[in-house]
């Protein structure tokens, strides 16, 4: 039945991610909530189930941002920039592979322009790129990208702020408590330090989660080099009891 | 600062990776219609009920409003609710006539609206056995929210259920539980549509949870 409790998660630590007030980075002030989270202390089906994408058809190239956009506008040519493969494993927090979840990332192009309608930057769209990626983790939670490595790009906040070079990452994992949405940072970038939404976090350890690892045994051969990115979600414990109230 | 809410983690036991907002650009992921892209083979969006699929078919729309009282033009939303029935549909197949999940974007040609089509959920059962009233679950991400804000959408034609639900009834405050409340309008083309607002900040802030 799809209604029966399977799974209970370890509760989220919310002094481990940013807080939704984080005035330094200034679009978090009107935008965070004031009032305390209401905590469930019952959890109950409707957080604890999540949708499954196995059935999702997908493109042969969905994974490839070398070669999917091509496709559409029926380009002739390969994207400007670092050829990068952005791979890894999603586990839980015991360790565990999470199979078949579903892992979705966009990202700016080499020149650090997104492929956007509202985004005006001044460097130029790239005729062979979208900056879109999607695919199911395999058996042992493994993903994989095949795409060049993205720009930094400046925004309005401080008088001169720059992005590091960064990927946005979104993955389901088994129910919609484990959701979860963060960047992938390149590590040894410089801006990093500098920037003001790693700066949302508190802890550097925290941010210590989201560097992309050079991999040179994973990289090929006059071809790309790898970039390691294990995404850990929260970790489910089998229910042994019912009725447990 | 902000006081710990919860014990460290035992060193048995891996962090989770960190949170960061999924920006301005979140349509280019996971709403490529929005961004202007072209549609890959299937995609995710707001057409949770198809025409055959079983119960009341609605129309679910609405605003995310900040604390200057402004429309957030930029939100992307995720549902998640069950069937007429109470039943979450686990397996996402854009070929079933319903799905229980779902995603929208409030758009600048919609003066910043969210729109999906589903139909009224069943009510669904709480661990002790009793109901919770019918309720989809709201995630809600935007440029400006370092992690994604959960919600739940209620409806008011369910008064009695409401007045009954163990989750509502958790919240403290009978002012605030009133934000969780969709209100039924008049619509002309036949299908019932529910207006829900989610206000992010200050006066008639609405419920998030932590779960
Ligand atoms: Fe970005």
């Amino acid at each position: 039945m799809a209604n029966d409790i399977k799974q209970h998660f370890v509760p989220r630590d919310r002094t481990w991610h940013p807080p939704a007030y984080a005035p330094g980075y200034k679009t978090s002030v009107p935008r965070s909530p004031q009032q305390a989270l209401v905590s469930m202390l019952n959890r109950t089906v409707s957080e604890l189930s999540g949708p499954d994408f196995r059935k999702l058809r997908m493109g042969a190239h969905d994974n490839d941002l070398l070669l999917n956009f091509r496709d559409n506008e029926q380009q002739a040519g390969l994207p400007i920039g670092e050829r990068i493969m952005m791979f890894g494993r999603v586990i839980d927090q015991f360790g565990k592979p999470v199979p078949h979840t579903l892992v979705e990332m966009w990202q700016a192009n080499a020149g650090g322009r997104y492929r956007h309608k509202k985004d005006g930057y001044l460097a130029p769209l790239d005729p062979n790129f979208g900056g879109v990626g999607r695919c199911l983790t395999d058996e042992e939670g493994w993903y994989r990208f095949r795409t060049i490595k993205p720009g930094p790009y400046p925004w309005p906040n401080d008088a001169n702020s720059w992005r590091p070079a960064h990927i946005h990452v979104s993955v389901m994992g088994p129910a919609i408590s484990t959701r979860l949405i963060t960047q992938m940072y390149f590590e040894g970038d410089p801006l990093i330090p500098l920037c003001p939404i790693v700066h949302t976090l508190r802890d550097p350890e925290a941010v210590e989660t989201m560097m992309g690892r050079l991999d040179m045994a994973r990289s090929r051969t006059m071809d790309y080099l790898a970039y390691r990115f294990d995404i850990v979600v929260r970790g489910a414990l089998q229910t042994y009891f019912e009725n447990q109230g | 600062m902000q006081q710990p809410n919860t014990l460290p983690a035992s060193a048995s036991v891996l962090r989770e990776t960190a949170s960061q907002t999924a920006g301005p650009y979140v349509h280019i992921g996971l709403a490529l219609s929005i961004a202007g892209l072209p549609p890959r083979a299937e995609e995710i969006w707001n057409e949770m009920a198809h025409e055959d699929a079983e119960g009341e078919r609605i129309e679910l729309v609405g605003r995310v409003i900040d604390g200057n009282n402004d429309t957030v033009r930029d939100a992307l939303l995720e549902l998640w609710q069950a069937d007429a029935q109470g039943e979450y549909h686990e397996s996402y197949d854009l070929q079933a006539p319903f799905n229980s999940f779902g995603r929208t974007a409030a758009t600048v040609e919609n003066e910043g609206e969210w729109r999906v089509v589903t139909v009224k959920p069943g009510a669904v059962e709480f661990p002790d056995g009793r109901h919770m009233a019918p309720h989809v679950n709201l995630a809600i991400f935007a440029r400006g929210i370092n992690i994604h804000l959960n919600t739940r959408l209620y409806f008011d034609d369910e008064a009695q259920a409401n007045l009954q639900c163990p989750v509502l009834n958790a919240i403290e405050s009978p002012n605030r539980r009133k934000t969780l409340i969709a209100h039924k309008e008049e619509s002309s083309d036949g299908i019932t549509r529910y207006r829900f607002d989610i206000r992010l900040q200050g006066e008639k802030e609405t419920v998030f949870f932590d779960f």
